[in-house]
């Protein structure tokens, strides 16, 4: 009973969790551990998982972004409309690279500089990029001309299609500029004081500034991906992203107050989301549902970060 | 007389620490006791205990004969016992009256009675001598005038046993003076007074007993001050005699390393000028508020500066930000090491490389090996007390963080000056002789020190020139051969004729 205790409340007790709930669904869940499905999660949660990476950074800095959904439905619209205009797919690439880090740009300056809650500040620009998404469509999905523009999802490298292998560097390359970057380490430091920081010489504006500019960046790499997987640029996809994604950094033992961060709690957190979602597909279990067990998900992991806490006793 | 208040054998251990062993001691009816120790010692371990925030692993509180099992501050309330602790817990956006009775308010059907709540805060505002309005909001009052919000609570709580932490730490003398007297008025009333300080002429001021910790021990009880002495004190508290804490030694002067010239900002109108040579320790010397912490913060470049200039060795203006400054070989270790000194969370190794790693992190990659490598150094050749530079630092004493956050400087290689406020606020008698030590090192090797302090004996112990402040302008400078104590005191204080009956030597 107290190696159970100290094996789940101990830090690696998410880890533990997810390993058991894995083994559950794979005995009890049929088909679920088949390099089919295995696939078709990794697939499901890639949208989620790269604008988790980043979106561990903008927690860690004890900052917020609520515009994660829209901008990677108003890239993944850029990529495609500029793919068709201008006839080739490398440029619709680089003018939604161009417009999501833009837009990260711009919220990272109104917050750093201005000093606007980032909470204000993402909520506004989470409302005026859906609405530009909206106005540049009419409100309708938009058709990819070129189907080449199609083998940025369904190519595949060793069998594993192209947007897991994005997704996984992505994870490996924010893991080693968490841990091992002046930058990383500088992102911890904001989030755990940001006045002691830019006393002690870190540029906490212009950190902020960068945080939220890569997030858009990483965004425009996301809705690239999922115009791709979807055959169309639409105006109204990735809704509530924010919400998922932010879930999952939480989930993964990421503090909303800044200063505690880990790229492989993020992970779990992402495929918990997933297995979750996947497996209640397999049950065939009504999709309201998965928002029911979803936030019941949640709770749960943050109570036991919470019992862990107290447990350590550490405040 | 059987005593009031009794510890008996309280035992408290945390993980990897030993906090409490074994503290046994009473305290009688109507008394101040002194509860004294070096930072560390388990002082608020055990007022943690009596406060029911956290149990002891052994022992037992009785009150008045009976004993007491608190699981929780709500508990404690209950037996009266009342801890004003050091951070404030007052909510600021409320106002006097409701932060005195919240969770408490009269009411009828859950409609707050304002009049009878006014009325009641009112007439105890004024039993205890307090001239603040019932209706103002907290936050408008001072930072004293809050710590006797504090101690009101405490009454109005009909508390028995009432024990403060540091409470004088950030009252001005006169508003020392209303608490000193507030606490005879409680003594008087038969309350025991549990009155913890790290300054040793308060306690004798004003306790009728005290006792010492010492690494969780009960090094010393005294149940009179009768026979006391200072240097006792001290020397049960650091379990050694410390004849001479400052410890100064001459040096000489060499060139101009640092020069401000007629600087300003919005706390600070007046233009201010000084300059602090190499291997100079500069003793910057005002009463609180007397604009001394702002004039530095702006002479690192924290704030926005309206107009001036800050020359480092003879050089170009350097810069208006941290960062500039840093670059330049300024460096300012600031006055509240928790809000803007060490960073929550993040390692103590982490605490001393934060600004440092910058030149041993190519492309922004980091070097664990020179990180770990630094910080071993610093910890050794500052001798900071943690089991290990991976330790959180907020699990360190004041006086170890004081040094880590030194340390986090030194191991910026091209550091010229070297501004410290408030280098030994909150820090035991050991630590301080310490920081002292590595001070006089520093200026040995070079550096321009300036170090602010409110603390008189300390200016005038380690300083080798004063400036007093007064008022956002610089009142006077002394050399070391003119120190006086009275001039420089009187120079402080805003009205010239006015002496100050409480800061006496100590």
């Amino acid at each position: 009973m107290a190696f159970l205790k100290r094996l789940l409340l101990g830090e690696q007790g998410l880890l533990v969790i997810f390993v058991i709930a894995f083994a559950a669904v794979s005995i009890f869940v049929p088909s679920f551990l088949t390099e089919r499905n295995m696939l078709g999660l990794f697939q499901s949660v890639v949208t989620i998982g790269i604008v988790a990476c980043t979106m561990m950074f903008c927690l860690a800095s004890r900052d917020f972004d609520l515009s994660v959904g829209s901008i990677v439905a108003f890239t993944g619209m850029v990529a495609v409309m500029a793919s068709n205009a201008s006839g080739s797919i490398v440029v619709g690439l680089i003018a939604a690279l161009a417009c999501g880090t833009f837009v990260g740009f711009v919220n990272g300056t109104i917050i750093a500089k201005l000093k606007i809650n980032a909470l204000i500040t993402t909520l506004a620009t989470m409302q005026i990029v859906r609405g530009l998404a909206l106005i540049s469509s009419d409100g309708r999905a938009v058709g990819i001309n070129d189907p080449g523009f199609y083998q940025l999802a369904l190519s595949r490298f060793l069998g594993i299609p192209t947007p897991i292998w994005i997704m996984l560097i992505l994870f490996c390359v924010f893991g080693f500029v968490l841990n091992r970057s002046v930058f990383g380490r500088n992102t911890l430091a904001i989030g755990g004081n940001p006045e002691a920081s830019r006393l002690a010489g870190v540029n906490v504006d212009g950190m902020r500034i960068w945080i939220f500019t890569i997030q858009g960046l990483v965004c425009a790499v996301a809705g690239i991906l999922l115009a791709s997987r979807i055959t169309s640029g639409q105006p109204n996809a990735a809704t509530g992203l924010e919400l998922s994604a932010i879930s999952a950094c939480v989930l993964g033992g990421v503090s909303l107050a800044g200063g505690r961060a880990a790229m492989t709690g993020v992970i779990v957190g992402v495929l918990i989301l997933g297995i979750a979602e996947n497996a209640m597909n397999l049950l065939n279990i009504q999709a309201f549902y998965q928002y029911l067990v979803r936030g019941l998900i949640l709770l749960l992991a943050v109570l036991l970060d919470n019992v862990r806490s107290t447990g350590l006793g550490r405040k | 007389m059987a005593d009031f208040l009794s510890f008996s054998h309280i035992s408290k251990t945390y993980p990897g620490v030993k906090a409490l062993s074994d503290v046994s001691f009473g305290v009688g009816k109507g008394s101040v006791h002194g509860l004294i120790g070096e930072n560390g010692a388990g002082k608020s371990t055990l007022i943690r205990i009596l406060s029911g925030d956290t149990a002891a692993d052994s022992g037992e509180i009785s009150i008045d004969g009976s004993a007491q099992h608190f699981s929780s501050t709500r508990d404690a309330f209950a037996a009266g016992v009342v801890v004003v602790h050091q951070e404030l817990q007052l909510v600021p956006e409320l106002t006097v009256a409701e932060n005195l009775r919240l969770g408490r308010f009269p009411n009828r059907a859950g409609i707050i009675d304002f009049r009878a709540l006014k009325a009641e805060v009112n007439r105890r505002l004024k039993d205890i001598g307090l001239t603040v309005d019932a209706d103002t909001k907290v936050s408008k009052l001072s930072l004293g005038e809050r710590q006797m919000i504090e101690i009101a609570k405490a009454i109005m709580l009909d508390a028995r046993v009432i024990a403060l932490d540091e409470p004088t730490s950030s009252l001005s003398s006169q508003e020392s003076e209303v608490l000193f007297r507030i606490i005879g008025e409680l003594r008087a009333a038969g309350k025991v007074i549990i009155y913890i300080s790290h300054r040793l002429d308060e306690i004798f001021r004003l306790c009728d007993g005290c006792t010492v910790l010492r690494d969780g021990k009960l090094a010393a009880h005294h149940p009179s001050m009768a026979d006391v002495t200072r240097d006792s004190l001290v020397a049960e508290m650091v379990g050694r005699e410390i004849s001479d804490i400052w410890g100064w030694r001459g040096r000489t002067a060499g060139e101009v390393r640092l020069k401000v010239e007629g600087i300003t900002g919005s706390k600070l109108p007046h233009p201010i000028g000084f300059e602090a040579r190499a291997g100079e320790i500069v003793g910057f010397f005002g009463l609180v508020g007397s604009g001394r912490s702002e004039l530095m913060r702006l002479v690192y470049g924290a704030d926005p500066r309206h107009s001036g200039r800050v020359i480092i060795d003879g050089g170009e203006s350097a810069g208006s930000n941290p960062r500039r400054s840093i670059r330049e070989g300024l460096v300012l270790c600031s006055e509240d090491r928790k809000f803007d000194g060490i960073v929550q969370g993040l390692s103590v190794g982490e605490n001393i490389v934060i600004s440092a790693r910058r030149h041993f992190s190519p492309f922004g990659v980091l070097s664990l090996k020179r990180e770990a490598d630094t910080a071993a150094e610093f910890i050794k050749q500052l001798r900071i007390r943690t089991p290990s530079a991976k330790q959180d630092i907020v699990n360190l004493s004041g006086g170890n963080q004081q040094k880590v956050l030194l340390a986090r400087w030194l191991a910026e290689s091209g550091v010229k000056v070297l501004i410290v406020d408030e280098p030994t606020r909150g820090i035991d008698v050991g630590a301080k002789a310490e920081i002292y030590e590595l001070l006089y090192e520093l200026a040995e090797k070079g550096l321009a020190i300036v170090v602010v302090s409110s603390e008189l004996p300390e200016v005038m112990g380690i300083s080798d020139r004063i400036v007093v402040m007064c008022e956002g302008r610089i009142a006077a400078r002394y050399e070391r051969a003119d120190f006086n104590e009275h001039a420089i005191l009187a120079s402080a204080l805003p009205d010239r004729t006015a002496g100050e009956p409480n800061k006496k030597a100590s």
